[in-house]
């Protein structure tokens, strides 16, 4: 059912902007200042930096593990700096392929306990050329309706059938893999933590439900790496159905603390998949000094054991404390480093996202269309780097700027 | 089922989601005329797939935009 389009057109082809357009106008207009274009003057550690001038707290930077400022990571990118150069100026199946990246997706390899490793240039390329390639015409994509912008543009470009249904709804899901023609090829694709309200899949039974009907199962696990699970592999892990899945898509931007995106598989034809995706071949591979960071953050993440459970203990406390003020959350309980405070509407929700950065906390202000149900959402996301002291400060903020605006 | 039941079916379906009571003809739109945003056509896309046993894929959906287009392809898909 596609929106209509072209009607009012005049030739001048950025006239279908015009309601985005007018929305921001009007945000900007009530003073507010922009959410959507703030600059880190300075970044100080991985939860301070100099924003728009004041010293801030970052609550909005997915930066979980706290990598950014470790300093053997940058030992590593300073040496590969050095000793291969700025950049590869090349694909990874011509002139791209460095000792480096090898050495990172034997990092992975070791963090999955995987026997391949695919690394991409972002995580959402990763998601991009894994579902395009895979999943192609007459096949089916069986996937829940709150997925993240990379799934869907995968999904866009490649030639399947595309079926979502109802997110964590097992039932609708499975309904829908029923009414699969039989023969067709099956991709389910899930998350781990939904990013938006960082709720958790049900994926014991989802992978269950998903394999009984014979689909291969794509999972992200991008906002998990490094911290849910007993190695920190994810939900997949969590859940005890890491050997169930098919393919495993991660990123660098998180938890490791640079930029990247991967796929991990024990698929036994993986590796034909570095000839046949367009998204890996045809475009430059990573700087040497970024899989050199990212090498040395995934091995120091599988052995973060202290600083995985300070990040848990930031969340729960923070989820709690919020809960307590009479914030309304995404979730009930805390399942995640994600806690999503739910807004009556954008107007309010920008001047709470201001009267925040005014008290010298960042956050992220999450609209529509990215955030499910139409909702504002003020995303907060726990750093284990951030110290018991700065989650009371932090909700000593919230509890003023949320007085201020009336939220609470 | 031939077209005329699937159409009476389907119009016994939209009814809550058609909130203004906007008569429907095969010309009928629903982004246009009924207004519905990407929420609303997933919940109702999921009624139809529940009631007639089927698939209407995003791509098929891309298809569809008016009301006459849905019955036509409903009607197809129970084949």
């Amino acid at each position: 059912m596609s929106e209509d389009s072209g009607a009012q057109n005049s030739g001048d082809l950025f006239s279908k902007f015009d309601d985005i357009i007018a929305m921001r106008e009007g945000l900007l207009a009530s003073g507010v200042e922009d959410p959507f274009n703030l600059v880190m003057e300075k970044v100080l550690s991985p939860t301070r930096a100099i924003c728009n001038g004041r010293e801030t707290i970052l609550l909005g930077t997915y930066n979980y593990m706290g990598m950014t400022f470790d300093p053997d990571v940058i030992d590593a990118g300073k040496q590969a700096l050095t000793d291969f150069g700025t950049g590869t100026t090349g694909s990874r199946v011509l002139n791209g392929t460095y000792q480096g990246h090898k050495e990172c997706e034997e990092a992975l390899r070791e963090f999955y306990d995987v026997d391949h490793a695919m690394v991409f240039s972002t995580g959402y390329l990763a998601n991009l050329g894994i579902i395009a390639t895979l999943a192609g015409k007459g096949d089916y994509i069986i996937l829940d309706i709150d997925s993240h912008a990379s799934i869907w543009d995968g999904c866009a470009m490649g030639n399947a059938e595309v079926v979502p249904f109802k997110h964590n709804d097992i039932e609708a899901m499975e309904k829908r893999l029923k009414r699969v023609p039989e023969g067709a090829g099956k991709l389910v694709i899930l998350e781990g933590v939904y990013s938006m309200l960082g709720d958790i899949a049900p994926l014991k039974e989802m992978v269950a439900v998903a394999k009984r009907h014979g689909a291969m199962v794509l999972v992200d696990e991008a906002h998990s790496m490094g911290f849910i699970g007993e190695n920190g592999r994810g939900v997949v892990e969590q859940a005890g159905v890491i050997d169930d899945v098919d393919f495993i898509i991660g990123t660098f931007s998180k938890s490791v603390g640079t930029v990247g995106g991967f796929c991990v598989s024990n698929h036994p034809k993986f590796e034909i998949m570095r000839l046949v995706c367009r998204p890996y071949v045809f475009t430059a591979s990573l700087p040497p000094s970024v899989v050199a960071t990212a090498a040395t953050s995934i091995r120091k993440l599988q052995h973060a054991g202290n600083k995985r459970g300070h990040l848990w203990e930031n969340s729960k406390r923070l989820h709690k404390g919020l809960t307590d003020l009479g914030f309304q959350l995404g979730t009930e309980q805390c399942e995640s480093a994600i806690v999503a405070v739910i807004m009556p509407d954008l107007e309010r929700g920008a001047g709470m996202w201001e009267a925040l950065l005014k008290e010298g906390l960042y956050v992220n202000l999450a609209r529509p269309p990215a955030t499910p149900a139409n909702m504002t959402l003020l995303r907060c996301s726990l750093c284990a780097e951030h110290s018991d002291e700065e989650v009371s400060t932090i909700l000593g903020m919230f509890e003023r700027a949320g007085k201020a605006t009336g939220i609470i | 089922m031939d077209r005329a039941a699937v159409d009476s079916k389907i119009r016994e379906l939209i009814e809550p989601f058609n909130k203004k009571g906007v008569s429907l003809k095969d010309e009928t739109t629903f982004v246009g005329d009924l207004e519905f945003d990407s929420l609303t056509v997933m919940d109702f896309v999921a009624e139809i797939e529940d009631e007639f046993d089927i698939i209407i894929s995003m791509n098929q959906q891309a298809e569809i935009e008016n009301f006459g287009q849905l019955i036509d392809s409903v009607t197809k898909l129970q084949g």
